[in-house]
């Protein structure tokens, strides 16, 4: 039977998925084309230009006092906005770290209690879970603002936390401040080495434990080191730092009275704001994870490990938490990266954050929509991407290897 | 021969009682409090049960605690009516110049009463307001039916709910008349037509075997011409009805259209990007994956903003949207990334031998997906797009930093009110709001809770 050529070239499915991609493409770009045309006609009609020059321009506006403006030493009308760019990122990450390490302990924490055999902790953790999980970050987000927050102590009063060390008013929460002195660089060098030591031991722990059966207290012997040889090291060069404890005043000029500037370091209300209802929040969902997770190792695996004699303790930290982790940890890691883009809110209680300060106010003074939106875009996108990316060599390295 | 017995037993032994400490409240108790923290048999059980003990009434005083000046505030401290029309005097102490004592603190209900009508519809005109309840009751009443299984015609009901609700709800919140000219919009629906008809003459192979396999397409097209065009035909009709701009609407209103037209129309948007990011073909499943990880790498206040800053700069000049739309489009693109990920999962946990079934029985792509494949992925991952939901509808608080006052956004500018102004305004609202929500969200979570039981009991062999 004689074919035709045309017809089996119709019916080659290879062929045919050239033939809809390269219509599939063809469409793309015309509509990308047309995007790009738009923009261009709509910029021109408004007399504005596209590029990058507006970065070195001088930022006129205020940002209040955070770790980013402190890094980059923000002065209004002498620094850019490409440090505004920068101040922007950093109290992003620093915001979005500190409530990482919050949410994870207080979750783990709270999973572990829905686990409980005790009634009252389980139902505790229940319904914190519930009731965290179903009402939505912004709402928590402005209950610890506008309705905690700002039911503290006036300018000129404060509440004590630890006397002389830490207090709390309306204009945030007052800590001693470390003040480095030079010197200092060899204690974090020992620091360092005092870590590379401990893998060192690790490694010839295993080696000897493989070797004789024997073993070796690890953990102990390395906080040991890491101690020790940091605190000499320290004691040594002759103790380079100092604390700076916040001065508060109760008498002179009214207006000077209350906490000094200059003096120790002030977490501001809005960071402790965002903080606080990015770790609770974020906390109820971890806690669900960790659950399912502990729940996800099958009973006969510890079972199986009592009968070859695990005590519990080496159960639980041999058996039970790795498989636990497997399931653990990429759930995990995309609620961190959940954290970290819910950061973003922040800008509804003027957190200084990127999306704050340079989406928000930056771009109001600038004008520059797409230039500003995209740099903005990038760093969640980069983020995003780095995460993935470790996300998926995770899951490589802990996959099951299946026989 | 015979044995003597001795002793024979001739009705069964009493059943005993289980052990206190297994059955009854006492076994309760045990099992669920005591048998924690009454360990003493070694120094690290002894430490261990007294930490229990140490902990669970920790547990106990916070919790009772702070039940007890929840309900302290919100009921038994509460000032509950204002039947003088003092405002905000209504709600101070003696030394803030008011009637209640010193040191004073509950909620200031006649302030949410005050400003319910605004949280919950925002500036919407009063005398039109049996629209919006309209709508809302008949929306609800389609809900419940679709959602009890004894109800007769429940899939009916739920297309109707899903195509002719929409356009119902529209014409009677905004009022119709939309001013579009019948003419063109008649032209459109022959074309929409037109090309239905060209679509089925080539899939019968008239125009020759490419066009056979392309005809689909043209069905959809078609198809959704028409649609969008019977759409706008309808809106355009006079029904007398005065005209209410989305400029007036507000509150619970904005965030129940935002969180449904977000979720109606990522359904199908996230079905066609899941299926285009599994795709054989590199170009689709590369453009496909890039599009879903751009959307979920970013928040969505920047999407937001991204709308309602970018958008016009991509139009041609003169086409305005107006600010809800904007936002609804952010949010539209927003949850199809990640309901497609949800579907993913789904088509993911399907049986290899289902997609090679269907194969086998000579069905055409699409054919196996809606035969086959979708309806079993669909119904496996009811419980994600549930969540997918609630984390939606939470999402749709961050409108109001955009500029549109959804719940949360009305509640915060009725907060602003100097006329109420009290230091517990802020906390009385925050507290209405929140039960709102939560009744929604745990409402959902329920749900979802039990599909996840009755799926998991259908599936079982």
């Amino acid at each position: 039977m004689r074919t035709n050529s045309i017809s089996s070239l119709i019916y080659d499915s290879k062929v045919r998925g050239y033939f809809f991609q390269t219509i599939i493409l063809l469409a793309l770009s015309a509509s990308i084309w047309w995007l790009i045309d738009n923009t261009v006609t709509n910029l021109a009609d408004r007399g504005k230009t596209v590029g990058f020059g507006f970065l070195g321009e001088n930022a006129g506006f205020q940002i209040s006092a955070t770790l980013g403006t402190w890094l980059f030493d923000y002065n209004v009308g002498q620094s850019s906005y490409l440090d505004v760019y920068f101040i922007g990122i950093t109290n992003t990450f620093l915001v979005a770290i500190l409530g990482i390490a919050g949410a994870t302990v207080l979750g783990f924490t709270i999973g572990i209690m829905r686990l409980s055999q005790n009634f009252i902790i389980r139902a505790f953790a229940t319904v914190y879970v519930e009731l965290l999980r179903n009402l939505p970050l912004l709402l928590q987000l402005f209950f610890w603002y506008f309705a905690v927050l700002r039911a503290l102590p006036s300018k000129r009063d404060k509440i004590e936390i630890i006397p002389d060390a830490v207090a709390m008013n309306i204009t945030g929460l007052y800590l001693p401040a470390p003040i480095v002195e030079s010197g200092f660089m060899y204690t974090v060098i020992a620091f360092f080495i005092a870590i590379a030591m401990t893998f060192a031991l690790r490694a010839w722990a295993l080696k000897r434990q493989s070797e004789t059966g024997q073993r070796f207290p690890v953990f102990w012997t390395a906080i040991g080191i890491i101690i020790s040889l940091t605190t000499l090291t320290f004691w040594l060069s002759g103790s380079p730092m100092n604390w700076s404890f916040p001065e508060f005043k109760t008498t002179g000029a009214i207006l000077r009275r209350g906490f000094q500037s200059g003096s120790g370091m002030v977490l501001v209300p809005e960071m402790l704001a965002v903080w606080l209802a990015l770790t609770l929040y974020t906390a109820a969902f971890i806690a669900e994870i960790v659950r399912a997770g502990i729940l996800a190792v099958a009973k006969g695996q510890t079972e199986a490990a009592y009968s070859i004699g695990m005590r519990p303790g080496m159960t639980l930290r041999l058996i039970v938490i790795p498989q636990a982790l497997r399931v653990i940890i990429p759930p995990l890691t995309s609620q961190y990266l959940n954290l970290t883009k819910n950061s973003s809110l922040a800008v509804a209680i003027a957190y200084p954050e990127l999306v704050s300060i340079f989406a928000g106010t930056a771009l109001n003074q600038v004008g520059k929509e797409i230039e500003m939106i995209f740099m903005m875009m990038m760093v969640y996108l980069t983020f995003s991407i780095a995460t993935a990316a470790f996300m998926n060599w995770f899951n490589a390295r802990v996959k099951l290897v299946e026989r | 021969m015979t044995k003597s017995r001795k002793y024979v037993r001739l009705k069964d032994a009493p059943l005993l009682p289980p052990p206190a400490t297994e059955a009854g409240v006492t076994g309760w108790l045990w099992q669920n409090i005591f048998a924690s923290m009454t360990d003493f048999q070694s120094i690290g059980a002894c430490v261990r049960s007294l930490f229990m003990i140490f902990f669970s009434l920790l547990l106990v005083y916070v919790f009772v605690d702070q039940t007890f000046s929840l309900m302290d505030f919100a009921i038994f401290s509460a000032v509950w009516s204002d039947p003088e029309g003092l405002k905000r005097e209504a709600c101070w102490t003696l030394q803030q110049g008011g009637a209640l004592p010193d040191g004073w603190h509950g909620a200031c209900w006649p302030f949410v009463w005050a400003k319910q009508k605004f949280a919950w519809f925002g500036p919407y005109p009063s005398e039109e307001l049996w629209r919006v309840y309209l709508s809302f009751a008949i929306g609800i009443f389609g809900l419940i039916w679709v959602l009890v299984e004894r109800m007769p015609f429940r899939a009916q009901v739920g297309v109707l709910m899903l195509t002719i609700y929409p356009l119902f709800a529209f014409i009677l919140l905004t009022g119709g008349n939309s001013g579009a000219s019948f003419t063109g919009i008649g032209v459109w629906i022959i074309a929409g037509i037109a090309v239905i008809s060209v679509g089925r003459i080539g899939a019968t192979g008239y125009l020759g075997a490419v066009f056979s396999s392309v005809s689909g397409v043209f069905g959809i097209v078609g198809w959704g011409i028409v649609a969008l065009n019977v759409f706008r035909g309808v809106a355009a009709v006079d029904f007398n009805l005065t005209p209410v701009g989305t400029g007036d609407w507000g509150g619970l209103l904005i965030t129940l259209v935002v969180a449904l037209t977000g979720i109606v129309a990522s359904l199908p948007l996230g079905i066609v990007l899941a299926l285009g990011r599994r795709s054989k073909l590199p170009v689709i499943s590369i453009l496909c994956t890039i599009f879903i990880e751009f959307w979920r790498g970013v928040p969505l206040i920047t999407v937001l903003f991204m709308a309602s800053v970018m958008l016009p700069l991509f139009l041609p000049a003169g086409v305005n949207f107006d600010n809800l739309l904007r936002a609804l489009i952010g949010v539209m693109l927003f949850s199809a990334a990640y309901m497609a990920e949800v579907v993913r999962g789904g088509l993911q946990a399907i049986d290899k031998g289902q997609y090679e079934g269907a194969q086998a029985m000579g069905l055409s792509f699409w054919q196996s997906m809606r035969l086959i494949i979708l309806p079993q992925a669909l119904t496996h991952v009811i419980p994600g797009i549930v969540n997918t939901f609630i984390g939606l509808f939470k999402d749709t608080t961050l409108v109001s930093i955009v500029g549109i006052f959804d719940l949360l956004g009305a509640g915060q500018s009725a907060v602003a009110d100097a006329a109420w102004s009290t230091p517990v305004q802020a906390i009385t609202m925050y507290l209405y709001i929140g039960i709102i929500f939560f009744i929604f969200c745990f409402g959902m979570s329920r749900y979802s809770i039990f599909m996840e039981k009755k799926l998991s009991k259908s599936r079982r062999h």
